[in-house]
């Protein structure tokens, strides 16, 4: 198990140099960030290259990059254009995103697996039948389409939440938003998990629970629902880091001010400082959540071992 | 019996979820209270440059500056005239040496006294390269600019020698070249004055900044929120009306305009384009459309032989009368633009240069005369034209697309005009000014003063700072020399004007239309007005 880790940790190591320089060089094709400063006029030439020379801009991309990566390994994530640190944009987005985030899963557990588990059990009933034509409908409308519409419909003409979070983004605020957010896979979950527990229902370790006389709930938490997680496990956790990433269309909708909200400014500003800063601990938290996926593996199922 | 169970637990997952949302929405719009010491709750952007007066140049940052700091002269909100506001008197008597006298009285909402030397200190601070101040050439007028902010190299001073302190209130400034509207630039923020916190500890002055207007910054959320209070002092005769301002920044303008209308925000100051359909059934009489110092115009290369020759001064005009401005205006921006008639604004009045109608037939709708001017002079240089345009802000697509349309009907081409999108803004401004365009371009131009020198001389003088397009006239040149010389401000103005007429025969640019500025607010707030900038009046605005 111990091995096992240290080596993907060390696969991580390529992977993270992989995708920062690529970050780093699709921010830099973009063009002078600095010209976009001024508005619609030109940069007086001599602000413009003291500029580009406070942000080592003027230095070969390469050169930008080694600068960039040595000051990430002492924290230092840069500044960005308004002057402020991205470390401190970082401090004031992180704990808003992973809220949300946490409030999505939470939502795709709690929701996703409760209507899996009833609708694999019920297989052909009017109950799945609903159901699955429910998750249809809900994969088959775009997020943004059902944020605006919950926005319009609970904000403005319910009056029963704000269309709009605060700065400060208590949790009640972001159950919507979060379950907006979540909407999508949660549909998945569900339909993940009515499959799986179908199949394995049939199974013979299930009808050997049943014969020894255990009793129903027993069989079907224990037994039934813990081995058919194993792929729901895996989408979840690949999820997270997807989550965190792509809430850019819904921070954008309820105005929640988190790392969607700093990566769009972010791009639009040519400030990459701050895109590569936020992408970078994005790739980090994506590699986590892969690794702690893998090592739940072997929790929920005993055959699977790790060396 | 199990599953059912299990599915009403998921039933109750989602009642709790909303009820709790419930609760959480249930408190109304920010602050609240009424009368005199209301407070008005407003949509803000994320200032794009540390809030410095010489270091903001767009308008999120602007409003700020606005509420916060008083300068030597302030513009009427209605009419965008100058006036005195910390000055006493400003005086020269050859339009270039000039004694500036302040009133007595003022101080920064810290106590610390309004001096001579605050405004000295701060523009020195402005004009000085180290500092990295993107308004820094707002002081380029100013003797001793060209030593503190060489255009290449490094500074040998970082005091302008224009400006000398002699007591208190009194200071004296020598311009490098006469200039006799120069008083009436005094009104924008890169003026105000400074108060020592701002050198001796920058970085919390710039955590939370201290100027000398009616309001006062009582908490500053970068990012996210900043809540201004009356500061109750304050000397001025423009004292706040209402108790202070909450601004709150929306990443999405749609967002707060939905905010306006759940009546969880009491004003919105830029009504996106997908809403203007419905802001007379949302709002009624709550919205207001008002002309800005903004002009639109499609700008063209004279750095590519092509574009300067006389013949392709006669096709600019074609393309100018092949662009339908009226039905443009009115279909696409549902009248928040006015069709363009000549190169300034209808904000300076006609006193301050604006004249309706100066650009004649060539900026009137005319098919046949159109395509006739086109053909005759040899078509469209490079037989196509494209305009470029930023993508990625301001929805540009739209417009440019029904211009290019335009004129495609008018030349019964499909292809003599196209559009050409740039990804973003910054990458867009970077081709321009690097004139990497070998073909038309959308160009914008906000004022910076409402001054007709302001439309013209920076963007068609020869070599000026945003003369983008390389255009180069001798004769134009040298009217607006003349009529910067000029000390009968009314000789000055028509002198621009003249300097005007040469650019309808050689048509630089085509005018397209002016903006305006838009804004909605909620029935809990009242008199309610936008500044020639599309700035809102905050001071003015009353509360219940």
């Amino acid at each position: 198990m111990g091995r096992y880790v240290i080596r993907r940790l060390l696969q991580m190591i390529p992977v993270f140099f992989g995708t920062t320089l690529l970050i780093f060089l699709m921010v830099n094709v973009m063009g002078d960030p600095i010209a976009g400063l001024c508005g619609d006029r030109r940069c007086d030439p001599a602000t413009a290259a003291q500029l580009r020379a406070e942000f080592g801009l003027d230095k070969p991309v390469w050169q930008q990059y080694l600068t960039y990566m040595g000051n990430v390994f002492t924290g230092d994530f840069g500044t960005a254009f308004n002057g402020q640190k991205v470390t401190e944009l970082m401090a004031t987005a992180f704990p808003i995103t992973i809220r949300l985030t946490l409030i999505a899963i939470v939502f795709e557990i709690v929701i996703g697996i409760s209507l899996g588990v009833v609708t694999g059990l019920r297989r052909g009933r009017p109950v799945d039948t609903t159901v699955l034509v429910l998750t249809l409908v809900v994969i088959s409308v775009p997020t943004f389409v059902t944020g605006l519409l919950l926005q319009l419909v609970l904000g403005v003409e319910w009056g029963i939440i704000k269309p709009s979070v605060s700065p400060q983004a208590p949790v009640n605020e972001l159950l919507v938003p979060g379950l907006v957010l979540a909407s999508v896979s949660l549909a998945y979950v569900t339909r993940l998990t009515r499959t799986s527990i179908a199949e394995n229902a049939r199974a013979d370790y299930v009808r050997t629970a049943t014969a020894k006389g255990l009793p129903r709930r027993r069989v079907v938490v224990r037994h039934l629902l813990r081995n058919s997680l194993i792929p729901v496990v895996t989408f979840i956790g690949t999820d997270v880091g997807a989550l965190m990433g792509g809430a850019i269309v819904t921070e954008r909708i309820f105005n929640i001010h988190g790392v969607g909200f700093q990566l769009y400014q972010g791009i639009l500003r040519q400030n990459s400082q701050t895109v590569v800063g936020f992408v970078t601990i994005l790739v980090l938290v994506f590699l986590a959540a892969n690794l702690i996926v893998d090592l739940l593996y072997a929790v929920l199922d005993p055959r699977i071992r790790y060396a | 019996m199990r599953g059912a169970t299990q599915a009403k637990w998921a039933a109750c997952a989602v009642a709790v979820a909303l009820a709790a949302t419930a609760c959480g929405g249930g408190d109304d719009s920010g602050g609240g209270g009424s009368g005199a010491d209301g407070i008005v709750s407003s949509s803000w952007g994320d200032p794009q440059n540390p809030l410095e007066p010489a270091n903001t140049n767009e308008v999120q940052g602007g409003k700020v500056l606005d509420m916060i700091f008083r300068g030597l002269k302030k513009y009427d909100p209605k009419t965008g005239e100058a006036r005195n506001m910390l000055a006493e008197k400003i005086e020269t008597t050859d339009s270039q040496n000039f004694t500036v006298t302040l009133k007595d009285g003022w101080t920064f909402s810290n106590g610390e006294k309004v001096t001579a030397a605050s405004f000295v200190d701060a523009w020195n601070y402005g004009a000085a390269l180290k500092n990295n101040q993107k308004n820094a050439f707002f002081f380029a007028q100013i003797d001793g600019y060209d030593k503190a902010h060489p255009e290449s190299g490094s500074a040998s001073t970082d005091k302008l020698s224009g400006l000398k302190v002699v007591d208190d209130r009194t200071f004296t400034v020598r311009l490098s070249q006469k200039f006799s509207l120069w008083p009436d630039t005094l009104g924008y923020p890169a003026f105000a004055p400074l108060p020592k916190a701002f050198f001796t500890d920058h970085d919390a002055w710039l955590a939370k900044p201290v100027g000398n207007g009616p309001y006062a910054i009582d908490n500053y959320a970068k990012g996210s929120a900043m809540n201004l209070r009356r500061w109750d002092e304050y000397p001025g005769t423009d004292k706040a009306r209402n108790g202070g301002i909450d601004l709150k920044v929306y990443t999405d303008n749609n967002t707060a305009y939905t905010d306006l209308t759940a009546g969880n925000l009491d004003l919105v100051d830029d009504v996106p384009a997908s809403q203007l359909k419905n802001v007379s059934s949302d709002l009624g009489d709550r919205y207001i459309n008002t002309p800005a110092g903004i002009i639109q115009t499609l700008a063209f290369p004279f750095y590519e032989a092509a574009w300067d020759t006389p013949e392709a001064a006669k096709v600019r005009q074609g393309l100018s009368m092949a662009i339908n401005r009226e039905q443009i205006t009115s279909q696409i921006f549902q009248k928040t633009r006015t069709p363009a008639s000549d190169w300034t604004s209808p904000v300076l009045g006609a006193e301050g240069g604006f004249k309706k109608g100066l650009c004649g037939s060539s900026c009137v709708y005319d098919k046949a005369a159109a395509k006739k001017l086109i053909d005759d002079n040899g078509g469209i240089p490079g037989g196509q034209l494209k305009i470029a345009y930023n993508a990625d802000t301001g929805s540009h697509k739209e417009w440019v697309d029904a211009v290019c349309n335009s004129v495609n009907n008018v030349m019964g081409d499909n292809e003599a005009c196209v559009s050409s999108p740039v990804g973003t803004f910054a990458d867009f401004r970077s081709q321009v000014s690097q004139q990497k365009l070998s073909s038309a371009w959308r160009a914008g131009w906000q004022m910076d003063y409402p001054l007709i020198q302001n439309f013209l001389q920076p963007l068609y003088y020869t070599n000026a700072s945003s003369n983008d397009g390389k255009w180069s006239d001798k004769k134009f040149d040298g009217l607006i020399d003349q009529a910067n010389a000029e000390t009968d401000k009314a000789k000055a103005v028509s002198t621009f004007q003249e300097a005007e007429k040469v650019m309808v025969e050689q048509m630089p640019v085509i005018p397209l239309w002016y903006q305006n500025g838009s804004a909605g607010y909620s029935d809990r707030i009242g008199n309610v007005a936008l500044n020639p900038f599309s700035v809102p009046v905050y001071d003015q605005i009353t509360v219940g």
